[in-house]
Formats: structure tokens, sequence, C-alpha cells
């Protein structure tokens, strides 16, 4: 059995002191420990940005590939060989902005992954431009009047797209994102876990403080049903999306059990050669 | 040497196609050679369409200056093809629609009223098969010869399609007979060992099952012409032995889900043509520095940005070369026939797991969706090796222990063993940022940075582009030789013939790898070169620059270039030869 040790590398992060990646790495650790999974048998994908590093600190096989493209990623990996534990994480501004498109069309297809978005409404690898997760009227470097656009409803646009498991957690409640991560990964197919994650450096609106004020948890509303999509969009929206937990979950079929060429031999372990006679039937069709 | 030519073209959304396909693979089952050319237009109805086919008793792989036969159904088909009828050229038109067509001079006229045979028949759409009818009666087939097809293509939409569209062939076959009799040769079929026909097939399909016999099992693309039918291919193919084939939601995810792919273990790719491949082009970077295997088909058509998306070019080129952000080793690869799209793309996944590093099969359309005869055997999946290259063995994971595998060790070859996520100790993480040896931390230092960049453009220091990358057809001194790379072969070929014919000393270099360059290989067969012309199909002359710069000859050198969106003819190549002669260059 693995332990925390097991998942840890001999890099040390170099996020910033009080950065909210740094509870996202160890609930991350300590969820697939708790789950028994080994080292070799997960790979966690990242983007780029300062929460795209996670997958250097985090030690499984990994791809730190490009920014906005760890979902693509993820899923060849995945596609390529069903029986890994796949993650793809990365920030806000990976995710759900160079890489929305790809995000709503992983929705679509249900991959098989667990997608860790580290939110904190701002850009901090490239030193604090505005996000897409960033409010209305957020003052950066890029938006020194404040952001004229609205923020992207990331959640919703997932549930809304046929999401199998949404849900919201934060980097100041370890406890409830190890457990949210947990259930994340065990469940069969596409996983969405939005996690508020500070920027101490360049975020100074979107602090721990500022979220641990608004932050509702649906643990704690009365007779919440994750099954509810109506009633995950309404807290939602009463909440202006400071909300977590697990929002919403519904049983879906996984992509590669009903894609093009589903086998129960992953693609990576099937034989290259072709049966002779195979070969002389295939070539006969083109006569 | 006998061959045959035939046209038939309309407005698209006639069935222009299937005529052409039903004539075309009817001929191949008879034990004809064929090649099969299909212009089309980028719109779905009206516009202009035609099907080509030669007829030969010899393998070709171009479809001929000239026409023997055209059937037209419009004005436009007329017009458009024009330039190739001959005084010998047998011209049938729907006479019921065209009532005074303006027609070339000297061309022998067939009006037959097509489409008020088909009318009478029950159903206008069996036009096509009329003029089926009217063909084979002209070239001197049977009756039946449409028959067998005929109940393979509609037997599925019941017996009475299958009834009417015979009877379609009938009518037209005896309506030509009475009328004007045999007026064209067939050359001499030559059948296979087995009596049967050869293989018939494009250079797509070609790519497709290359890649299936060298064990890719994993296919993300995103539709566009002229590549599409890589695509198809795939997956009437690939489902069936558990490869899996995913429609991507654009080129960037296509390209990046293949990357995931191989380095998760599967032999992996991923097809397109220019717009796509320039999408693309970060995801190469990533694969080259990252050392992932990759294999990428580009299907060359007319650009730039969408450009003349349903016409051939060899434009990409510069691209191919030179493309993607930063400096990474690759290999692009120039197969010329639909026999080496075959056996290039397989090669393609060896070279990509050997040399861990993106490598591009470059096709065009002329070469990706024309359809060819070619002779049972010459494609042969036992002919494919598969070398996965150096892949870390568990037992000397096992060994090394836990933590001291390292995915980017320098070695002299520049190439490390390669491990496969679910090997016990095998942990790594591949990387876009530049990084050490043991791919844990992204490194910025100096020394680090220079010693794995050297690494990576040192690795395909052993691989000799030679072997692969060049055909010369020719003696040691020429006076002219002609050089060409991808699809203008086989019009290469044939003007070259001619030329020496006419007693000129003339050779043929045929450039398959492009990257790495071919330099000694070139520089030897150009040498011996009078002058040289480099033949290719776009405007600012690719081919011609890339020699200059790898190989010199900068005197030497002229261009024969077309960009107008149709292949090259022999008769342009030709005057092309004879202008330079003349200008005395
Ligand atoms: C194609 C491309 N464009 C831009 C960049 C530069 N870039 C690197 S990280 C980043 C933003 C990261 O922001 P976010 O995803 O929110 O992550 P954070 O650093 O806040 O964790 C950008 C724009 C890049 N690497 N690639
Ligand atoms: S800049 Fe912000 S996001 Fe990046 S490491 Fe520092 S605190 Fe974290």
């Amino acid at each position: 059995m693995a332990t925390m040790k097991d998942f840890r590398t001999k890099n040390k992060p170099t996020w910033c002191p009080g950065c909210g990646d740094f509870t996202v790495l160890a609930a991350l650790q300590k969820a697939v420990v708790e789950l028994g999974l080994e080292p070799e048998q997960v790979a966690l994908v990242s983007g780029i940005g300062c929460s795209g590093k996670i997958s250097q600190y985090f030690n499984s096989y990994g791809f730190h590939s490009l920014h906005g493209r760890s979902l693509p990623m993820a899923t060849g990996v995945k596609l390529a060989n069903q029986d890994l534990t796949v993650i793809a994480a990365g920030g806000d501004g990976d995710g759900y902005g160079i890489g929305m498109g790809h995000f709503v069309h992983t929705v679509r297809r249900n991959i098989d992954i667990t997608y860790i978005v580290m939110d904190n409404h701002i850009y901090g690898l490239t030193t604090g431009q505005t996000s897409p997760t960033s409010e209305r009227g957020f003052r950066s470097k890029t938006s020194p009047q404040g952001a004229a656009e609205e923020p992207v409803k990331a959640v919703e646009t997932a549930i809304v797209n046929g999401a199998s498991f949404v849900a919201q957690a934060f980097s100041g409640d370890v406890k409830q994102m190890t457990q949210i991560f947990k259930e994340a990964i065990s469940h069969q197919g596409f996983a969405l876990v939005n996690c508020f994650s500070p920027c101490v450096t360049f975020n100074k609106v979107n602090t721990y403080e500022w979220f641990k004020e608004k932050l509702v948890n649906v643990d704690e509303l009365e007779e919440y049903q994750p099954e509810d999509a109506d009633r995950a969009l309404r807290v939602l929206a009463e909440t202006k999306g400071t909300v977590t937990g697990i929002l919403y979950k519904q049983k879906r079929p996984v992509y590669h059990e009903v894609m093009s060429g589903a086998s129960d031999v992953a693609a990576a372990k099937l034989d290259l050669r072709l049966p002779k006679e195979e070969q002389q039937a295939l070539l006969q069709s083109f006569r | 040497m006998a061959t045959l030519t035939w046209k038939v073209g309309g407005a698209q959304g006639e069935g222009i196609d299937s005529t052409g396909d039903i004539f075309a693979t009817t001929l191949n089952r008879l034990g004809y050679y064929l090649f099969a050319y299909r212009h089309f237009m980028s719109l779905i109805k009206g516009g202009h369409t035609n099907y080509k086919v030669r007829v030969a008793d010899h393998p070709v792989g171009y479809h001929g200056d000239d026409l023997d036969i055209l059937i037209a159904f419009d004005q436009r088909t007329i017009d458009e093809n024009a330039h190739e009828l001959t005084e010998d050229s047998v011209l049938i038109y729907d006479s019921g629609k065209l009532k005074s067509p303006v027609i070339p001079d000297g061309v022998k006229l067939c009006p037959v009223p097509v489409t008020n045979m088909a009318k009478d028949l029950g159903s206008p759409i069996m036009k096509n098969m009329v003029a089926g009818g009217v063909s084979a009666a002209i070239v001197g087939l049977s009756a039946d010869a449409f028959d067998s097809l005929i109940e393979e293509r509609f037997g599925k939409k019941g017996e009475s399609m299958v009834q009417s569209n015979k009877a379609a062939v009938r009518a037209g076959f005896e309506f030509a007979m009475e009328r004007y009799g045999v007026l064209k040769q067939l050359p001499n079929p030559q059948p296979a060992e087995d009596g049967g026909g050869h293989l018939f097939l494009s250079g797509n399909e070609a790519v497709g099952l290359g890649a299936l016999a060298a064990g890719c099992r994993f296919l993300a693309a995103y539709p566009i012409t002229p590549a599409t039918e890589i695509m198809y291919t795939a997956l009437a193919h690939f489902p069936k032995y558990g490869g899996k084939v995913l429609q991507a939601e654009d080129e960037i995810a296509a390209c990046i889900m293949a990357i995931g792919a191989n380095y998760a273990g599967v032999r992996a790719m991923t097809s397109t043509s220019g717009p796509g491949l320039s999408l693309m082009q970060e995801a190469i970077g990533l694969a080259g520095i990252s050392e992932t295997p990759l294999v990428i088909v580009d299907v060359m058509r007319g650009g730039p940005g969408t450009g003349l998306p349903t016409k051939t070019e060899q434009s990409d080129l510069n691209e191919l070369v030179y493309g993607s952000h930063g400096e990474i080793p690759r290999i692009v690869l120039t197969p010329s026939t639909v026999e080496e799209c075959f056996y290039y793309t397989a090669k393609a996944f060896n070279l990509a797991e050997k040399y861990q590093c993106p490598v591009i099969v470059a096709t065009d359309l002329y070469l990706g969706m024309s359809k060819q005869s070619v002779p049972v055997g010459a494609i042969d999946f036992e002919k494919v090796t598969i070398d996965r290259g150096e892949l870390i063995s568990e037992e000397e994971l096992l060994a090394l222990g836990p933590g001291e595998y390292r995915r980017y060790a320098v070695t002299e070859s520049g190439i490390s063993k390669r491990s496969i996520p679910g090997q016990k100790y095998g942990r790594f993480v591949a990387m876009s940022n530049e990084h050490d040896e043991g791919a844990n931390e992204e490194i910025e230092d100096p020394e680090t940075r220079v010693q794995q960049m050297a690494k990576r453009m040192r690795k395909l220091d052993a691989f000799d582009p030679s072997a692969l990358g060049v055909e010369y057809d020719g003696s040691e001194t020429t006076e002219l030789t002609l050089v060409g790379f991808g699809s203008t072969r086989a019009q290469i070929g044939e003007a070259v013939k001619q030329l020496r014919e006419n007693g000129v000393k003339v050779g043929h270099l045929q450039i398959k790898v492009v990257k790495p360059f071919p330099d000694a290989m070139v520089k030897r067969y150009l040498s011996g070169a009078e002058r040289i012309l480099v033949v290719e199909n776009n405007a600012t002359g690719q081919l011609a620059e890339l020699i200059r710069a790898r190989v010199g000859f900068h005197n030497k050198i002229q261009s024969c270039l077309k960009f107008s969106g149709d292949p090259f003819t022999v008769e342009e190549i030709l005057a092309h030869c004879k202008l330079e002669q003349e200008v005395g260059m």
C-alpha cells in the first residue's frame, strides 16, 4: 500500500508561501493514498500556469503539457489505457480561457477522468492579469478600469452540457476537498472539481477571507440532492457560484465504453499484428 | 502501351462520383489498370464536378493529358473540359437537355437523351446508369458489365432498385450500340494471377491501411477535405481490432490527443490538411521537447487560409520543414505513389518511436483522393516491420528501483529509454518546459538547457534520409534533370520518357524525405546535370529554395510551377522544358 511519501517528489514546490495550490496538492495526495492507488497507476496531466506545475510535485506518471490543453491530453492518455487513473489539472485561465472549447467537449464525451481546476480568479504565472473567472469590474494589469466582461460560469456550463459529476472545493478546507477528490476519482465518467485556490500574490480581492465569508457548503443545506440539476443551478445562482460540495452527479455511459473501437482491452495492450487471414480479407475489399 | 481516357462531368449532386466509381471499379475488376481523378468544387449542389478515369494495360499514376470520351450532362462540362478534347475524342452529351450545345471543332458527337430515357424508366437520377450503358457500348464492353457491382451497391435498397438500374444501363447500351457501335478500343486487360482485378485504392486509403499494418490503434482527427477519407478508412477498419477513432473538436485537440495516446503507449496518429496543420504547430513543438512519438499525415490542398479547399497544391512544404515554434527534431516524409503512402505511413510509426519525435507524412489532394490500381501483392502487410524503439523493460526498471529512472538521460545517440505509464518505477513527467535528465523540475540554468537541447537535436544524426529519401532515374551526367516530390512523380516520369524518346539526355530525381534533407544524395545526383528543373505545385518554388539552401546549384536551378489548383499535365512540364531551353538559360 502506497503512503503519502510515495506520492511526493524530491522537488520543492515553487509556489509562493500561502498559495492555495499547496493544499490542492496535499488533498490530492491524501485522496489517492486513501483510495489505495499506487503511483504507477495514476497519470496526472497538467496545463500551464502556477497551478499546472502540480504534475511536477505529484509522484505519478505525468504530462506537464501546454496552456489550455490538459483535457485533450488526458483524453488521449485515458483512451490509450483505460486501466490508468487519469487526472487533469490546471488553472482557471488554462481551463476556462484558452481551454474552454476542450472543456465543453470533454464534458460532452464523459471521458472517465477527474479534472481539477485551481480557480484563483486571476492569471498567476503571467503575473496578474484578468482571468475568465474574474468578476466584472475586477481591476488588474489588463483591466485597469475594471473588467468589462461577465465571468465565465464554468460549473453551470458543465452541468448544462451533461457533466456527470460536478463539485467545488476550497483550499481553506482540506478535509472537504480530500473527500470530494476521492469521490471524483471514484466516479465513473468526467468529474469536474473547481477548487477555489487563492493567489496570495496577485489577487487582493478574492482572498481566503473573502471566500470564507461567502462560501456556502451544500452539505449543510437542507435535503440537498446532488442528482437534481435544477436545484444545483438554483443554488449556484443564489450564491453567485460561491458554494462548495458535490453539486451534481448523474449516471451516464463512459466514453471509452461506447466510442468507436471500444474494447475491454486497453488500446496500449492490444496486439499490433493483424492475423494473416484478416490482412487478406481486408485487401480483398479493395479489389 | 495503350491507354483510354474517359470522363463524366456535370453539376455537383448529379451523382457524377458514383457513375465514375461504378465505371472505374468495374474496369478494375476486369483486370485493367486505372487511375481515377476526381475534380470537384467546395459546394454540395451545383457548380461543376467531374470524374476522370485513365485505363491502361500497365500501372499508371497520372490521369492523362487528353480525353478519348467525355460524357457531359451540361454545357459547363463541355466548356471546362474542352481543352482536353482532341480530333479523336468522342463527346456524349445529354441531347434532351442541351438542345444546341456549343461544341469544339472536330470532336465526334454522340447525342443521347439520357435524362429523358431515365425518366421513361422511372427516375431522372438514373441518367448516370444510362450514360454508363452508353460508355460500355462504345468501348466494346458487354451490356452486363456493371451488373455485379450494381447488385453490390444497390442491393441494400431492394431488388427493384437493382433491376431498374440494370434496365437503365441496358437502355443506354442498346441506344448507343444501334446508333454508334464500338468507337474506342480498350487496352488489353492484364488481370491479376488469380484472374481477378488489381487492388484499387486511394492514397488516403493506403495511408489508413499503412497505419493499421504498423499497429496504429488510435486516430483522432477533425474533418477537412482532402484528408477526411483517412478518418473514414480508420473508422472502417480500426474498431474491428480494438483501434479507437475519435472526431475531436478541432485539430489542436486531435493532435494533443494523439500525443497523449502515444505517451500512454499506443501507436497513435492524426490526419489533416494545411489549415489544420497550422493549428497543430504548438502541439508539434510539444511532441518535440517532450520527446513523445507522434505521427501526423498532412494531405495538402490549395492555400493559404481556406484557399482552394477541394483543389490540389504542394504549398505546405515550408511549414512542414520549418513550422512550429523554437527548434525541434522532426522527420518529414513525402511519399509519391499509393504504395509509398502505405509503406511510408507504416514506416513513420517506427521512426516516431525510434527517434521519439514528430514524423509528418505529407501527401496532397491529387495523391490522397485519386484511386489507382496497384498490383495485388504490391501492398503487403507482411512487409511491414514493427520496431518500437528504445522502451525500457520492467526488469530494467525493477533493477533501478524507485526514483532512479531518468527519462531524459543524456545519451550519445540523443535517444533515451522511454517508459510507459503503468510500469512500476518508470514514473516521469513528460515536459513542455525545459527540464533536467530526470524530468523532475523545469530547469532554466544554461548548462542544462544546452545539454538537453543538444541531446534532442543530435538524435537524428543517426537517421540517414538517403535510404528512404531519394530515387534517381538517369545517368551520371544529363542535359536536364527534373526534380519533384510527392504526387508530381508520375507526370514527371512520363515527361522524362517522352524527352528520352526525343533523344534528350534527361534525369529524374524524386525526393521522398524533405526533413532531414538528403543533402549528400541530392548533391550527388544533381552535380552531373547541366540544367535542373524543379517541378512543384506551388507559387514560390519551395522545394527549389530548399535545394538551393541545402546543396547549392543556384545558377542551374529553374522552377516549373503550377498553382491553379489542378495537377500538372505532362504537356505543361514538357512545354516548360522547351521554354527554358529556348531562353537558353
Ligand atoms: C499559447 C500560450 N499563450 C500564453 C501562454 C502564457 N501563459 C502561461 S500561464 C498563463 C496563465 C495562467 O493562468 P491560470 O491558468 O489562471 O493559472 P495560474 O497561474 O493562475 O495558476 C499564460 C497566459 C502560454 N504558455 N501559452
Ligand atoms: S503567483 Fe499566485 S497562483 Fe502563483 S504561486 Fe504565487 S500565489 Fe500561487
